[in-house]
């Protein structure tokens, strides 16, 4: 199988790199054609000539490609079908469970891997037809290819006239390629979210509904065999919503001051030189990787955290929310500054001017007018810093802990739902226990709850929206 | 460019209305003796004097890049905010120095108003632009003396009338000549003595420029304005003194009138003439 891949995978390389050759020198060709074709008089041709090559290499390369790509779905399903009609009676009338691991089989011979069997002549047969079908299919979609896009360059090229529109052609292709990148985009995030929703209505037919988003006590752990211990497991999510919410609102407690009144000093206050040295520094914060802030927060601020608590007299978890809060703050002080930074910035000066005109003093323009006019942007990095924050699993991990308790105190060890995803779905699982598929369940619910995060924040920063211009 | 020395602004002073004696003058509002201004090594103004009459207007005119402008800046310290500016020389208001390190830029400028090129209302309601600065300044302790100020100043820059009805709106839906005169509104609404305006039609029609030079004549009354302008006859229709800056000296300043029809300097000649410029 594997060898396989590789073959196709580097013939299709070079049929590609064909195809980009041979469209070059379309491309070539039909500008050198254009060019003469608009000799005398620079606005005898419609098109500039470097259209009409692109046409013509568009020609070339277009056709070619599609038909690669429906090729290759084709390909496999074809050989299969063409394996198995080939088999003797006898194996064909398996069912189809055994029929599909006899397939495997054959074709892990085809390719000389090692097969689960013993081999006998019919086996033996049946790869080696496999293995012709393959070899001339993909002859046969090299010469294919390459000859549709010498037929499809030569007619291009033969098109090209002064009066031919190519750039209607070829800026018309360039559109449908821009739709096309688009809606990937789109449907992957569909993709994604239809997948969650779909595993995630499995487990709910295990667990009610209500039952997780209202219950207080998590403990997702299900026994194998009716007799062990703990062989109902509890699945009420509130725990990790809590949990969430409590190390978010640290952290937002740490990094809106701080993001916040760094961002005015550097817009307003700092000269040149001090912000083009210091905020480059600050997010270079952003690019710390967070299991370094995990370190960090587990091994330097959660010891600290608790021997001050001690020394004051208070009991503190040694996997503390406080710490794993108050780093998290520390990671998502740029998303807040830079961004902040950047709007204040862009307050233009005559509205700065206008204050300092009427005699307002440096603080009174920067919290009347300057932060007013900017606060939809600022309002937008802070969510965005929420939305890292809900989102970030590894310092959680690392100095938050992985009890699941019920509490408002930041010196209790709490966990997140990001967290309880990763214990649930990592070691070996089977895909259909209520404790995977909750999994999906709080992935759903914490994507419902940052897209109405996100909802709300474009409702708000579209409100409250100052023009200033 | 040294032939704007003293001298010539001597003889010209004689051009104020034969009331304003050169020092000292008492119905001079503004006076500038020796004033340079450098932007960093560019030396942007040169040894200006100039006196700005009391509730009169004053046309700051000349070509583009010739300083009036930073002149104008120069009076309500708005230079300040520019990172390497420097300015040089005595600038007094009734007598008191306004670069005087013990003066407080606030007040002055909550004394000396500006308006600027590209109207700027703030990114807030009708009402608040107006109440920004009494509210600031603490001229009003009542919501009902805000009010009055809003209105009054509203009335006086001949808007209270096309906005009366939508004061919570935000200024900057208003049009361009409204806008604008939304500006010199809340300008007026500080109180000040002297109103700086700094080519305030220059993004307008000419019915919305007709509406603020009469708005600019009737603030004559109480106020002192002084105007930078590219456009001669306005300097012509709105002023009573002139003052013709050029490649940063101040060349030649006096009656609006005397400037436009009897120019002593030939450079001042060939400007108001359309010759350069």
């Amino acid at each position: 199988m594997l060898r396989d891949k590789a073959v196709t995978g580097m013939q299709l390389t070079l049929i590609i790199a064909a195809l980009l050759i041979l469209s070059s020198i379309g491309y070539a060709m039909g500008r050198r054609r254009a060019v003469a074709a608009g000799r005398g008089g620079a606005l005898r041709l419609h098109s500039r000539p470097s259209y009409h090559g692109a046409y013509v290499a568009l020609w070339c390369a277009l056709p070619s490609l599609l038909l690669l790509v429906l090729w290759s779905i084709a390909e496999p399903r074809l050989a299969e079908w063409l394996l198995i009609a080939r088999l003797p009676d006898s194996i064909r009338a398996l069912d189809p469970d055994r029929l599909g691991l006899l397939v495997l089989d054959v074709k892990n011979l085809a390719v000389g891997n090692i097969v689960s069997r013993e081999i006998d002549p019919a086996l033996q047969a049946a790869a080696e037809g496999y293995n012709r079908f393959l070899t001339l299919s993909t002859a046969a979609m090299v010469v294919v290819a390459i000859s549709i896009g010498v037929v499809g360059a030569a007619r291009a090229i033969r098109g090209v006239s002064p009066a031919f529109r190519a750039r209607n052609q070829v800026e018309k292709v360039a559109r449908n390629i821009m739709l096309a990148a688009s809606i990937i985009a789109v449907l992957t995030t569909v993709g994604i979210v239809l997948s969650l929703l779909f595993e995630a209505l499995r487990f709910f037919d295990q667990v009610p509904f209500f039952d997780f988003l209202f219950g207080t006590r998590w403990s997702p752990q299900t026994a194998l065999r009716a007799d062990q211990v703990g062989a109902s497991g509890e699945f009420g999510a509130v725990p990790l919503f809590a949990g969430t919410l409590l190390i978010t609102v640290i952290a937002m407690c740490v990094a809106t001051p701080v993001g916040l009144f760094s961002a005015i000093y550097m817009s307003e206050y700092a000269g040149p030189r001090f912000r083009a040295t210091a905020k480059p520094m600050l997010e270079i914060l952003a690019g710390v990787p967070t299991v370094v802030y995990g370190f960090f927060a587990a091994l330097t601020v959660a010891p600290f955290v608790r021997g001050v608590g001690e020394s004051i007299g208070l009991s503190v978890a040694s996997e503390s929310a406080l710490a794993a809060g108050g780093v998290m703050g520390i990671m998502i002080i740029p998303f807040i500054s830079s961004l902040s930074d950047d709007v204040m910035n862009a307050v233009p000066q005559s509205l700065r001017d206008g204050a300092y005109a009427l005699g307002a003093t440096k603080s009174e323009t920067i919290r009347q007018v300057i932060f007013p006019a900017a606060l939809p942007g600022i309002v937008g990095g802070m969510l965005l810093a929420v939305s890292r924050a809900i989102g970030e699993t590894m310092i959680v991990v690392m100095a938050a802990g992985l009890a699941a308790n019920l509490t408002a105190n930041p010196l209790e060890a709490v966990t997140t739902v990001t967290v309880q995803i990763v214990t649930l779905l990592v070691g070996d699982q089977e895909f259909d226990s209520a404790k995977t598929l909750a999994a999906f369940a709080l992935g759903l619910v914490l994507f419902t709850a940052t897209l109405a995060l996100n909802v709300v924040a474009l409702y708000v920063v579209r409100k409250y929206r100052e023009k200033y211009d | 460019m040294q032939t704007a020395t003293l001298t010539d602004v001597t003889v010209n002073a004689g051009h104020l209305g034969g009331v304003v004696k050169l020092r000292g003058a008492s119905a001079a509002k503004m006076t500038a003796r020796d004033v340079n201004v450098y932007y960093g090594e560019a030396q942007a103004l040169r040894q200006v004097d100039l006196d700005i009459g009391e509730k009169r207007i004053t046309a700051l005119i000349g070509p583009s890049g010739c300083g009036k402008s930073t002149f104008l800046r120069c009076l309500n310290r708005m230079n300040d905010v520019i990172e390497g500016c420097r300015v040089t020389g005595r600038i007094e208001m009734d007598g008191e120095d306004i670069y005087d390190t013990a003066l407080d830029v606030v007040r002055l400028r909550a004394r000396v108003g500006m308006v600027f090129q590209k109207p700027n209302p703030f990114p807030k309601s009708i009402f608040d632009n107006i109440a920004y600065g009494p509210r600031i300044h603490g001229f009003a302790n009542h919501k009902n003396d805000l009010d009055e100020i809003v209105q009054t100043s509203l009335e006086r820059a001949g808007l209270w009338l096309e906005v009366k009805d939508r004061l919570a709106a935000p200024g900057t839906g208003l049009s361009g000549g409204q806008q604008q005169r939304l500006c010199i509104a809340r300008a007026i609404a500080v109180d000040p003595d002297v109103i700086l305006m700094d080519e305030p039609c220059s993004a307008l029609d000419p019915i919305a420029t007709a509406k603020i030079e009469e708005l600019m004549d009737e603030l004559r009354t109480s106020l002192t304005i002084v105007i930078v302008t590219h456009s001669m006859q306005q300097a012509a229709r709105v002023s009573q003194h002139t003052a013709f800056f050029h490649l940063g000296s101040l060349i030649e300043c006096g009656d609006t009138d005397e400037i436009f029809t009897n120019p002593q300097d030939e450079r001042t000649q060939g400007y108001i003439t359309g010759r350069f410029g």
